[in-house]
């Protein structure tokens, strides 16, 4: 049987970059350059050795990484006190009784729109950022990029660094190497599990969570979710790590569409850079008065990329800008005496510039940068606003379907109207409901008699509705047209606060 | 056996299978190993199915499973789990009387909902889906009853039916007047204008009302009442309001006196539960007109 290795993930990377290799292969096959359409369309992975590395972005990127995963690990055991009649989880999701809690805001279901203006300003703030300095989302941000980050360095711990867990890959596998790989795997599989234990305790009390998981008594889904966000993150951020931002995730594309000339990005100055010489070789050119670059080409920019790219071929779909290159760079630079930031956040408009003996340009405030960030300032005005002026009663009204009016011996009209009572504070609260637009009416509240003292109150629990069927009963002599316009008007009797609903009377 | 196929493509350099066609070769790209493992997992998940679920159907039954589990058996688990739940209040309503479920707020509420369903089952194809009636269905929205009103009377018709087979059932039917040789058809005409002048309705020009007052008192009232308000023990409807079951023009009235009426309503005692029957009952009290 011909045995023929099938394509897949796992498979060791041929030693040339692969597509070359094969482009070239095929080339010499035919005798001649293919035509283009024939280029195989599948790049081998290369695996990734990211080295260690230390500076200022890589402790950007460690604080960064600390405070947010801190937040989602240990955001759901904060409490907040809201009363006897809501929970007391700062952050909570509540499904079973459709609430959402973040501190002092609570969302219901039909206020959904607030989670529309929440999506809104954060991708024109993904955007911004973008027109700022690239991609700092992913370099920084995306959750992505931190567990990732965190699983290279559980890796870098357990494997050791770039050389040496190459060199050990490369050896003959003992038992060392199994059990190294094995405690890799361990340790992210339970990193995985934390993610995804974190996960659930955002969609109830937590630690009344945490207790029932651990006696095995919580729901069936709550053990499920956290085996999916097991498996997600152990695959995501252990497994396929740099693929999905070459392959799977839309930004690179978007961004790209969406940057401008002036927007920073991490770049190699090849102004500075080229041509790449060892340090002797440059002193020798420099000697002579012949052009000699600062790049030595060390290629320890490429072996602390996280995605592996080389930021010196330009600016690439590949490259999540997160700094690393530059500290690595700076080290160099600063053992060989020369200036720091080779590779830096900058633009190819300065680049340029210093090329013609310019003083290079920054532009900050732009159009773009100011659309931005206006939309943001009016996005986040309006949410803000809405979220503080906002109602908390409601009063919402269907009209019966059938009959659409009925009519009485004595000869009046008569419609039905089922309302629905939104109390979103969380005390009871007693109501009125009156009408507006029909001269003379009877409202009747089907099933609820009037207090003693004759007022008829609706009472509406704390954080509830209440729905009540009501009859209006038109007793004006003339028939009123076959639909009157008509208001319902909610009144809270001891606040005096209104809500109104517009509504219809019907008649023949 | 395909060692001497063992072919690279020039192209791809990818192996081929040895198949040619028109100088065409198959390359040999097999399928992805975690691809194959999926499917043979799935082979592998499908016999434990087959083991655990009914799955092979036999001559006259099928393979149980080992776990016995049934699609039918979760329903009635299911049911059995949504009656516990309504248990305590199903047994307030079938513990309570109508009026008292009327009274009490929350049973009232429960009785309603519990009502609203039972209505659109079973009660909905004669007087419509919200109780608005049709010709000849009693609108239920309204404050007229032919058998009346109140908690009880309601209670009464729904068990045991109007016209039914029931023999508790309302009894009573209008006469065929005209069919039957008892009224000339001047009559007819002259006891049409006097019950359409009773609501306030125009008659017609010239309309004998001396001897449709006559005709009326003769024959009508026994059952109408002397005044046209109608008799509720034999479901004669009140001829001097604004509501009319078949509708008040002068035709229609003919036609009812020249044919008579009865309407017929099955008796629901023996077909509902009784808790059933109380909720229906509270929940047609409480569509409208419900009388005190």
């Amino acid at each position: 049987m011909t045995k023929v290795r099938s394509m897949t993930l796992d498979r060791p990377a041929p030693e040339a970059p692969a597509l070359a290799r094969l482009v070239k292969q095929a080339q010499a096959a035919v005798g001649g350059s293919l035509p283009e359409d024939d280029i195989p369309l599948y790049a081998p992975r290369r695996k990734i050795y990211p080295q260690r590395v230390s500076g200022f972005f890589r402790r950007i990127k460690w604080a960064v990484l600390i405070v947010t995963l801190g937040i989602y690990y240990f955001l759901p055991f904060v409490r907040w006190d809201r009363g006897p009649f809501a929970p007391n989880q700062a952050v909570l999701i509540d499904f079973p009784n459709r609430r959402f809690y973040f501190f002092f805001i609570e969302i219901w279901p039909q206020e959904i729109y607030y989670l529309t203006g929440l999506l809104i300003l954060a991708s024109v703030a993904l955007f911004l950022m973008n027109a700022v300095a690239g991609r700092i989302w992913c370099g920084y941000l995306c959750p992505q990029t931190v567990w990732t980050d965190l699983f290279f360095a559980i890796e870098r711990v357990i494997e050791g660094d770039r050389r040496e867990h190459m060199r050990r890959d490369a050896q003959k596998w003992t038992a060392r190497t199994y059990a190294r790989k094995a405690a890799k795997h361990f340790a992210w599989l339970m990193v995985a599990w934390w993610t995804g234990g974190a996960w659930v305790l955002y969609f109830a009390d937590a630690p009344t969570l945490v207790k029932d998981l651990a006696t095995f008594q919580a729901p069936f889904v709550a053990y499920a979710w956290i085996g999916i966000l097991t498996f997600t993150t152990y695959t995501l951020a252990g497994h396929m790590r740099e693929q999905v931002c070459l392959y799977m995730c839309p930004w690179p594309r978007i961004q790209a569409a969406l940057t401008d000339e002036y927007a920073l990005n991490v770049t190699y100055r090849y102004d500075r850079g080229e041509p790449r010489c060892s340090a002797k070789k440059a002193e020798q050119l420099r000697a002579r008065g012949q052009p000699a670059g600062d790049c030595v080409d060390c290629l320890q920019c490429v072996h602390v990329c996280p995605t592996g790219v080389d930021i010196r071929d330009g600016a690439n779909v590949g490259c999540i800008q997160c700094g690393l290159c530059i500290d690595a760079c700076d080290s160099v630079m600063a053992k060989l005496g020369r200036p720091a930031r080779l590779i830096a956040y900058d633009t190819d408009i300065n680049i340029k510039r210093r090329q013609d003996g310019l003083a290079p340009f920054y532009k900050l405030v732009r159009m773009r940068t100011v659309l931005y960030a206006a939309i943001i300032a009016i996005a986040g005005g309006i949410m803000i606003f809405t979220l503080a002026t906002r109602e908390t009663e409601g009063i919402s009204v269907i009209h019966d379907r059938n009959p659409m009016y009925v009519r009485l011996s004595d000869g009046a009209l008569r419609n039905g109207y089922t309302i629905r009572i939104v109390n979103k504070r969380l005390k009871k609260r007693e109501f009125i409901v009156g009408i507006d637009g029909l001269p003379a009416t009877l409202i009747d509240f089907v099933g609820m008699p009037p207090r003693p003292d004759g007022r008829q109150l609706v009472e509406v629990g704390p954080d509830q509705t209440r729905e009540v069927r009501v009859t209006v009963t038109d007793y004006a002599n003339k028939a009123p047209a076959q639909s009157t316009p008509i208001v319902f008007k909610l009144i809270d009797v001891d606040t005096g606060e209104t809500a109104e609903m517009r509504d219809h009377f019907f008649g023949p | 056996m395909a060692e001497e196929h063992k072919e690279i493509d020039a192209l791809t350099g990818t192996a081929t299978t040895g198949h040619e066609w028109d100088g065409i070769h198959e390359l040999n790209t097999p399928l992805p190993r975690w691809w194959l493992w999926l499917f043979y997992l799935t082979i592998v998940w499908a016999i434990g199915y087959w083991v655990v679920y009914p799955a092979w159907p036999l001559i006259t039954s099928s393979t149980q499973g080992v776990f016995g589990w049934h699609s039918r058996a979760a329903v009635v688990t299911d049911l059995a789990e949504l009656q516990a739940k309504r248990g305590p209040m199903m047994a307030k309503l079938a513990g309570a009387s109508a009026a008292e479920i009327a009274g009490d707020p929350q049973l009232s509420d429960f009785a309603r909902a519990v009502g609203r369903v039972a209505f659109a089952d079973n009660c909905a194809p004669c007087h419509g889906s919200g109780g608005g009636g049709g010709r000849g269905y009693p609108n239920l929205n309204d404050d007229d009853w032919l058998w009346g009103g109140k908690l009880g009377a309601i209670e009464n018709t729904i068990v045991h039916g109007a016209r039914s087979t029931d023999d508790k059932g309302h009894m009573g039917n209008m006469p065929a007047f005209g069919r039957d040789g008892i009224l000339k058809p001047n009559e007819m005409s002259a006891a049409a204008d006097y019950v359409r002048s009773l609501s306030g309705l125009s008659t017609e020009p010239g309309a004998d009302l001396t001897l449709g007052k006559k005709v009326f008192a003769d024959n009508c009232a026994a059952c109408h009442g002397p005044e046209g308000k109608g008799n509720r023990e034999v479901g004669a409807p009140n001829l001097t309001d604004k509501i009319w079951l078949y509708g008040p023009d002068k035709q229609t009235i003919m036609q009812g006196i020249q044919n008579g009426r009865g309407g017929v309503m099955p008796a629901w005692g023996g077909r509902l539960t009784e808790p059933t029957i109380k909720a229906l009952t509270v929940y047609v009290w409480t569509l409208g007109g419900g009388e005190k």
